[in-house]
């Protein structure tokens, strides 16, 4: 059964529709993230998620009851805001003890779930702190202790890693993935990190311009994007321009310079002008025989685990991406024979540059 | 507060600081300012109010502390004291009473409205205080603007007294001080972080629990901060008391200003200004210690 259900959500500021027609079904315990660039409407949703704006149309339905103008205070949802919004006069006891008092639960029974949630996020000990003296990530955990407490109905978190740094970036995914998956709780990220929407979701939901434009796992978002845009944005990709001259029951022959490619069209409909991606990783550097073309090293950056190369060639210029495996690859001006598979080309019909 | 490591002077190869001349340099303008026009003429009205008085020959030679045990024990001076203390207080009540809901919604107000009634609230200051105390005789007066309008709208049949009422004087300064409460929550609520109020209506909390245990305990530094400038201004406060409370409703500045000009008894009056002096001194210490121990998880966050 759904458990979050957004029906044609739509948020309009003026003459702007800042969020139109969003409908996202979430089922319990599931983890989603809304990924986009910043100004695509995902923090938005997020707020009318939560209640503290209400959509201009449309409805939200949690555990099938329309909760649309039930106000924030009233909805159960546990928030982790970007700036973590801790309570400064409050140590971080009585941080998590105030949605517990909101919830009339007694002193012993409080006690006992704060000292619970602060083992969970790992912060057992800090609970006479004040949040000015605690670092960085202690602050975070804290305030995904203070909405974890209450056992929000939803867990909504909205771009919570991004005053971390790298590193401790990382752990923290990780470490909310485990957590929310120990608790089984429903949980909403909103996130421009395309490796954070890999790393932690179940699914992932792509905004740009106010609109879903893709919501499938991390795997099928990035190797079967649907749009330009999705591909553009999760990681990085190459476009070659080609028109389609035979299309068949399972492929298009595409022609791109003097490169004729089969590519599966997967059942969609292919327009005459069209847009191939192929992925850095998906070109390999091969024999001649094995060659699909040859093109010539234009820059070569080495970055630790693979290296990533810029060829010139009849498809204009590829990035690559070749695995380090302890022999460096051909220096620059020198020739390579670049090699991919059918099924790893991608065909879009042509659209606007996303970038 | 300021890096200290980045302010200190240079080090010498010996290890000790070099001496720098130029802060020196710096601030003495604002330094011989401050010496010559405050610490000077406060330093002779101290000496002053030591000073012998003698009804026919005035000031007189050697030094006594008489003046200040007529004033520590004439009744009379206690009551001027206390109508100054607790008209103080109440200005500062007023002012956070209406000044704390007021810097709330400003805050909430959009760009344009926002700057334009900034300037409404700031617009007592910009007027000269006479001006502004006599426009409020005007409006209180028995024949003035507030009791025409009630008597017409037959809310009273006789005239509220509130020319030479301690009510009338406190009003009057309440609107003249309750900018600075203002500005001083300004502050405080610019450091708040909006999202904390979103946090605490998300954890359930209602809108009022929200502002009692959230957002206020936040703003209490503003609040107490604000309290202690329009207490201090409001107690020192001259024009508006001397206006509209009469001749006979004394303050402590108009008290001493009777002394200074009527009597022409200057070391009483002297003794009577640095008692107010005293006493303020002790408010605004005692209650900045206060605040800084309640509230220093507020003030270093």
């Amino acid at each position: 059964m759904t458990y979050l259900q957004l029906d044609g959500l739509n948020k309009r500021y003026g003459d702007i529709n800042v969020v139109e027609s969003v409908s996202l079904t979430v089922e319990q315990g599931e983890f989603v993230s809304l990924l986009g660039p910043s100004g695509c409407g995902k923090t938005t949703t997020l707020q009318m998620i939560a209640g503290f704006t209400e959509p201009t149309r449309g409805r939200i339905l949690l555990e099938g009851r329309d909760v649309t103008r039930v106000p924030p205070e009233k909805r159960g949802m546990g928030i982790v805001f970007q700036s973590y919004a801790l309570f400064p006069h409050m140590t971080v006891a009585e941080n998590i003890s105030f949605g517990l008092e909101m919830q009339g639960m007694g002193a012993a029974d409080r006690k006992r779930r704060i000292g619970e949630t602060l083992e969970l996020v790992r912060l057992g000990g800090l609970g006479d702190r004040y949040p000015r003296n605690l670092s960085g990530g202690q602050r975070q955990r804290v305030a995904i202790a203070r909405a974890l407490a209450i056992r929000p109905k939803v867990l909504l978190l909205d771009e919570p890693m991004s005053n971390l740094d790298a590193k401790l970036r990382e752990e923290m995914h990780v470490e909310l993935r485990n957590i929310q998956k120990t608790l089984g709780i429903t949980t909403i990220l909103v996130t421009h990190d395309q490796v954070e929407a890999m790393t932690m979701s179940d699914r992932i939901a792509v905004m740009f311009g106010g609109e879903l434009v893709q919501v499938s796992t991390p795997f099928d978002a990035y190797e079967k994007p649907e749009s330009a845009f999705a591909s553009g944005f999760l990681g990085k990709t190459n476009r070659i321009d080609g028109r389609v001259t035979v299309r068949n029951d399972r492929c298009c022959e595409v022609q791109s310079g003097t490169l004729s490619m089969k590519i599966p069209h997967n059942n969609r409909a292919c327009p005459e002008a069209v847009q191939i991606y192929v992925r850095p990783e998906k070109i390999r550097l091969v024999s001649p025989e094995e060659s699909r073309m040859t093109s010539t090293v234009s820059a070569r950056m080495f970055l630790g685990s693979h290296w990533a190369l810029e060829v010139d060639g009849d498809l204009g210029r590829l990035r690559i991406s070749v695995p380090n495996v302890g022999v460096p690859p051909p220096q620059e001006g020198e020739p390579v024979h670049l090699g991919w598979q059918d099924d790893d080309m991608r065909i879009l019909a042509h659209e606007a540059n996303h970038g | 507060m300021a890096d200290s490591t980045a302010m200190s002077p240079p080090v010498s190869a010996s290890g000790r600081p070099r001496f720098n001349p130029s802060p020196i340099y710096l601030a003495s303008p604002a330094l011989l300012l401050f010496v010559g026009l405050l610490l000077v003429p406060l330093g002779l009205t101290a000496i002053l109010s030591f000073s012998v008085y003698d009804s026919a020959v005035g000031v007189g030679q050697g030094y006594t502390i008489a003046n200040y045990i007529e004033v520590l024990s004439d009744s009379y001076y206690h009551e001027i004291f206390l109508r100054t203390l607790l008209m103080s207080l109440a200005v500062t009540v007023m002012s956070i009473v209406l000044g704390v809901p007021e810097a709330l919604i400003l805050s909430r107000m959009r760009s344009p409205w926002r700057a334009i009634f900034l300037i409404v609230i700031l617009a007592p200051l910009l007027i000269s205080v006479m001006v502004r105390t006599l426009g409020w005789a005007i409006l209180m007066g028995n024949e003035g603007l507030i009791n025409t309008a009630l008597i017409t709208l037959g809310a009273t049949q006789t005239p509220l007294k509130m020319l030479y009422t301690m009510t009338g004087v406190t009003i009057a300064l309440t609107h003249v001080l309750i900018p600075f409460m203002i500005i001083s929550i300004w502050a405080s609520l610019q450091k708040l972080d909006s999202s904390v109020e979103h946090a605490g209506l998300s954890l359930g909390g209602s809108h009022a629990t929200v502002m009692r245990r959230i957002i206020l305990p936040q703003i209490m530094p503003g609040i107490l901060s604000g309290g202690i400038i329009v207490f201090a201004l409001s107690a020192s406060a001259f024009a508006t008391p001397a206006i509209l409370g009469g001749r006979r409703l004394k303050v402590v500045a108009t008290a001493a200003y009777d002394e200074f000009t009527g009597t022409l008894n200057w070391p009483l009056g002297a003794a009577i200004a640095v008692l107010l002096l005293v006493g303020m001194l002790a408010v605004i210490l005692g209650s900045n210690r206060y605040i800084e121990r309640r509230y220093a998880q507020v003030f270093e966050s």
